[in-house]
């Protein structure tokens, strides 16, 4: 589409053209739905014109693209110096990663205390933190082993509402129900694994989205046992290990420890426990990857004939890996639902499973700290245009899309070894595989 | 070495026969490797070669035939055409390479070697519970598994690139990093599949050498698909020779060489004066 | 008997509209192997580019129905041709041959901005349209239960034989299709032979779209009513019947179309309608289960 006509230079016939090009195709797109609205009317519907937009949209669309043919496409020799650079920042990068690691912790764990944190600021970073969690937990599935999962929110959902279930008829702490639900999600995850796990990568994709909405469905639908789109509710709220966050009562929280009642406590408690839950899946998942079978799920990704004829059962390898996602997909769930008090089938559909999937694809398939990156960048950036209501959700759209095409392997791109005989060198991602189901 | 009469052969194929539809791709195929020795499979492109080497390490399912594996020193009888492909490698002891090769390439050639040696270290980990806590067991296997690794580096001569992502190494680096790899298995039987392909003379060389200290030292049977003479011949302690899906000569490399029928394959043609062309390559 | 014929007919119709939207989805499939989650998208906003196009039409007094349609039909087509051509030069085609995963986040959040752009632009209201096409044919009659076949069914049946016919025979026949089962085939190959990739692609890209507009605008007129979501339920169906029938197969993704009207349609009238999503979705599971190639699909083997 760039056309030079001298080496460097600028062609304006053929630029003009272009954007001239370029200003029909956007005319096309935006003038028949954004310059025509339809409002209700006595008879229907009733057309309303509105072309301003249109001329704004169709200007900028030629406008930019001219800026970008003089700019960016014709650019002096030299262009070579931007992949340069962009190589040397990736591994500028993972030279901070090691210290990046650490300092976020340390941030993190400081958090709830600097002044600036205040009820809005620790929601926040719950928010954040959840889908941390999530995020490392499907990348495990998605990320290791390379089995592209749709469906991920369907382990989320059975996580909270098996808590919710189980606390609700059985009372028992909250330390008891969480193990429980994230069992009974990794369960979950082997039925469904075992029969689906075969199918190469797309189909197993469609089949885990598939399940995804099937999970959803029923718990909209299965009444008796789910409340519906009621949802259940009531959920027991998290306690300071039995000591209830109340205001009043005689044994509190902030009585035992002869503070003043804030409701910031439980805020706190929860922030901690989602950090926790958090760490405790990174360091799963670290730990894993240097044992065999996290090196079995790197092998699987990369070429699962190869690892069979060296004796690998890559069934087994497969569903381990689909386990240990879904079952901290359960717990993250488990936390949604004593965090919320309430919980409903809303609050799990398919778009929850593609921020997931999203985010970590574009941290990086594989790496821990991008994830977390990807996190705070998606949602935090998502609230952070909070102000801008209904083009919020576009702009994410837009940003998601961008992003993507930017840096395709996503923000941290390169691999590291889980064992080394002299020195410890990244593998690009260019070289690594993404895995074929 | 003598092969001791009453004892089954190491690898024993029978009758094997595979057909795709409507192609017949193996006929009534049988032949022995011994123990302990190397067995070339040999014929022009398109007989069958790839074919037999599926159905013997099980990505095959044969359409008719037996495949016997027997362990010489346990008596442990396998038979693989009714094995999983996994199961071959793990409990009869049968470790393969690729025509394309197939190395995880975004891993290290180290790591390459430490997947190869996965269900010992799995159970030494207690299938991943121990290995969490770290068992003292567990690190002793892991120590030990980096010992065998760097044990076939250095035969392979690959010790400079261990930490180096498999796919940077050159073309005959990753051949050789595949045959270490599948060593690492600890098989009874080796199965190559054009291992020289692609590689000088000097390499083809040192495979010759490779593979003839992997027959005497680790004393397993070795069988391989080969178009490169120079290995055949100088190599193998028997010849197998397929065409069409159908096995035209089995004998010494002496034998096959004057074979007319393997002339006649390869050549097309029945005069005598074209065997130079493969005596030519004897050592 | 009479309630099945009827349930037949109206599944016929249903397996239609999903079967025009789910060769979208396996054409591109099929040529460059992605899944496009965008085209359900593109599906609703051909639905309100039709819709926009026939309500400006009436509104200037342009009352012959049947001509009117036409002209929407043909405009829509182009319209949200321009769509698909313009998703993939900016979201897909940057993205081509490299990591397989990327274009699906480009491509979900291709979908998340048509669904907001429209929702923007048109407001988050539904949109009726008053029934355009009216009256039908009844059947047969027996204990009182009629069997009809209204004229939109007809219609919806007859454009999806029409088309189907059309684009199977540009296929077949035409240098464009030659070019796209090349590029099927062995893209690199194709390049090298003369074949221009990317604008073969392109085509593949407004072809679907186009395919999908028509869905759309039967989707107005049968339903009548939309909105900015239905792109996704109706994406996601037609993403089954295509994967249903086996991915990258024409009559394929028609037949998978087919299944899929039809579980819906005889689930919801025997069985529950809350269920009916779940009945398409269980029956492609199991499906792929035992078949995973799909129904007509090519089973792909590796070569070792």
């Amino acid at each position: 589409m760039a056309e030079a006509g001298k080496a460097g230079g600028l062609n304006l016939a053929a630029t003009i053209k272009d954007c001239l090009l370029a200003g029909l195709v956007a005319l096309a797109i935006f003038g028949p739905t954004l310059g025509l609205v339809t409002i209700p009317g006595p008879g229907g519907l009733d057309l309303v014109q509105r072309w301003t937009p249109v001329a704004i949209a169709v200007a900028l669309v030629v406008g930019g693209r001219f800026l970008l043919h003089v700019f960016w496409w014709n650019r002096e020799p030299g262009e070579g110096a931007v992949a340069g650079a962009r190589a040397a920042v990736t591994l500028r990068l993972v030279g901070l990663g090691r210290y990046a690691g650490p300092a976020l912790l340390a941030f993190a764990v400081a958090l709830p205390f600097l002044p600036f944190a205040d009820r809005y600021i620790l929601d926040l970073s719950i928010l954040v933190l959840t889908y941390v969690m999530l995020g490392w937990g499907l990348n495990i599935v998605v990320g290791l082993a390379g089995l592209l999962d749709l469906g991920y929110v369907a382990f989320y959902a059975v996580g909270a509402y098996s808590y919710a279930l189980i606390a609700q008829h059985f009372g028992w702490s909250f330390w008891v129900c969480l193990p429980l639900a994230g069992l009974f999600a990794a369960f979950f995850g082997v039925i469904l694994g075992f029969p689906v796990l075969r199918l190469r990568g797309d189909y197993l994709a469609i089949v885990t989205l598939a399940f995804g909405e099937i999970v959803r469905v029923v718990l909209l639908n299965w009444y008796t046992f789910t409340n519906g789109p009621d949802g259940i509710s009531g959920i027991p709220r998290p306690s300071f290990f039995g000591l209830p966050f109340d205001r009043l009562g005689d044994v509190t929280f902030h009585k035992t420890f002869g503070l003043e009642y804030s409701s910031l406590h439980r805020i706190i408690f929860l922030y901690f426990l989602i950090l926790i839950l958090a760490l405790v899946t990174n360091f799963v998942t670290v730990r894993l990857r240097r044992l065999p079978v996290g090196r079995a799920w790197e092998a699987l990704r990369e070429d699962e004939i190869a690892c069979r004829s060296l004796g690998l059962n890559t069934t087994n390898t497969k569903l381990t890996a689909f386990a240990m996602g879904a079952m901290f997909a359960g717990f993250a769930g488990s936390f949604f639902a004593t965090r919320q008090g309430f919980i409903s089938p809303e609050s799990f559909v398919f778009m929850e499973s593609a921020l997931v999937l999203a985010i970590v694809v574009l941290g990086g398939m594989g790496s821990q700290i991008g994830v977390v990156i990807a996190a705070v960048v998606m949602i935090g950036g998502f609230e952070v245009f909070r102000e801008a209501e209904q083009f919020r959700m576009l702009i994410f759209g837009l940003a998601m899309v961008s992003i993507m095409v930017w840096r395709p392997r996503g923000l941290i791109a390169v691999r590291t070894p889980s064992v080394f005989l002299k020195e410890k060198k990244v593998i690009s991602a260019d070289l690594v595989q993404e895995g074929h189901g | 070495m003598t092969t001791d009469a009453v004892t089954p052969p190491l690898l024993t194929v029978e009758h094997l026969t595979m057909r795709f539809g409507g192609l017949l791709a193996i006929d009534d195929l049988s032949f022995e490797a011994a123990d302990r020795k190397i067995t070339a499979l040999i014929g022009p492109n398109g007989a069958g070669k790839t074919t037999v080497f599926n159905c013997i390490t099980g990505f095959y399912k044969p359409t008719q035939g037996r495949i016997t594996l027997h362990h010489g020193d346990t008596g442990a009888e396998f038979l693989l055409e009714r094995m999983d492909d996994f199961r071959i490698t793990q409990k009869a002891k049968v470790a393969r390479t690729f025509q394309n090769i197939r190395l995880f390439g975004g891993m290290t050639v180290l790591e390459n070697l430490l997947v190869a040696q996965h269900n010992t270290l799995m159970l030494a980990s207690r299938f991943t519970i121990g290995g969490i806590f770290g068992i003292a067991g567990y690190k002793h296997a892991e120590r030990e598994s980096i010992e065998l690794a760097k044990y076939w580096l250095e035969k392979v001569r690959l010790t400079e690139r261990a930490d180096d992502p498999a796919s940077d190494l050159p073309y005959g680096g990753q051949r050789r990093l595949e045959i270490a790899r599948a060593m690492c298995t600890m098989p009874k039987l080796l199965c190559l599949d054009e291992p020289a392909a692609g590689l000088n003379p000097r390499e083809s060389q040192e495979l010759n050498e490779l593979l003839q200290y992997i027959r005497d030292q680790h004393r397993i049977g070795v069988l391989l698909i080969e178009h490169d003479m120079s290995v055949v011949m100088g190599i193998s302690d028997h010849i197998v020779v397929l065409d069409y899906g159908q096995k035209i000569s089995d004998g010494t490399p002496e034998e096959v060489r004057r074979d007319p029928n393997v002339i006649r394959a390869y050549l097309g043609v029945d005069e005598e004066e074209e065997i130079p062309e493969i005596e030519g390559a004897a050592p | 008997m009479e309630y099945f014929f009827q349930q037949l007919i109206n599944g016929i119709t249903l397996g239609s509209i999903y079967g025009l939207i789910a060769i979208g989805y396996t054409m591109v499939y099929g040529i460059i192997g992605m899944i496009n989650f965008a085209h359900g998208d593109v599906f609703m906003v051909g639905a309100f580019i039709a819709l926009i196009l026939f309500i400006g039409l009436l509104s200037i007094g342009f009352t012959f129905v049947p001509l009117a349609l036409l002209l929407v039909l043909m405009a829509a087509m182009l319209l949200t041709g321009v769509y698909g051509w313009t998703i993939e030069r900016m979201a897909y085609r940057p993205l081509r041959g490299s990591f397989r995963l990327a274009p699906l986040i480009t491509a979900i959040g291709m979908s998340i901005v048509l669904q907001n752009y429209i929702q923007i632009a048109q407001g988050a209201r539904v949109k009726p349209l008053q029934p355009v096409i009216t009256g039908g044919y009844q059947i047969l009659e027996k204990d009182g239960f009629t069997v009809n076949i209204s004229n939109i069914q007809i219609m919806i049946v007859v454009t999806t034989v029409v088309l189907m016919t059309v684009f199977s025979l540009i296929i077949a026949k035409t240098p464009l299709g030659r070019s796209q089962r090349a590029c099927e085939q062995d893209r690199k190959m194709a390049s090298l032979l003369g074949v221009n990739v990317d604008r073969t692609i392109s085509a593949t890209f407004v072809m679907g779209a186009a395919l999908a507009s028509v869905a759309g605008l039967m989707y107005v007129l049968y339903y009548g009513v939309i909105d900015f979501f239905i792109g996704f339920v109706a994406g996601v169906k037609a993403f089954t019947a295509a994967v249903l029938g086996g991915i990258g197969s024409l009559p394929g993704a028609m037949l998978g179309g087919m299944v899929i009207g039809m579980i819906e349609t005889f689930w919801s009238a025997y069985f529950t309608i809350e269920y009916k999503d779940v009945a398409a979705f269980s029956v492609l599971a199991l499906v792929l289960i035992f078949l995973p190639s799909g129904l007509l699909g090519r089973p792909e083997v590796e070569k070792v």
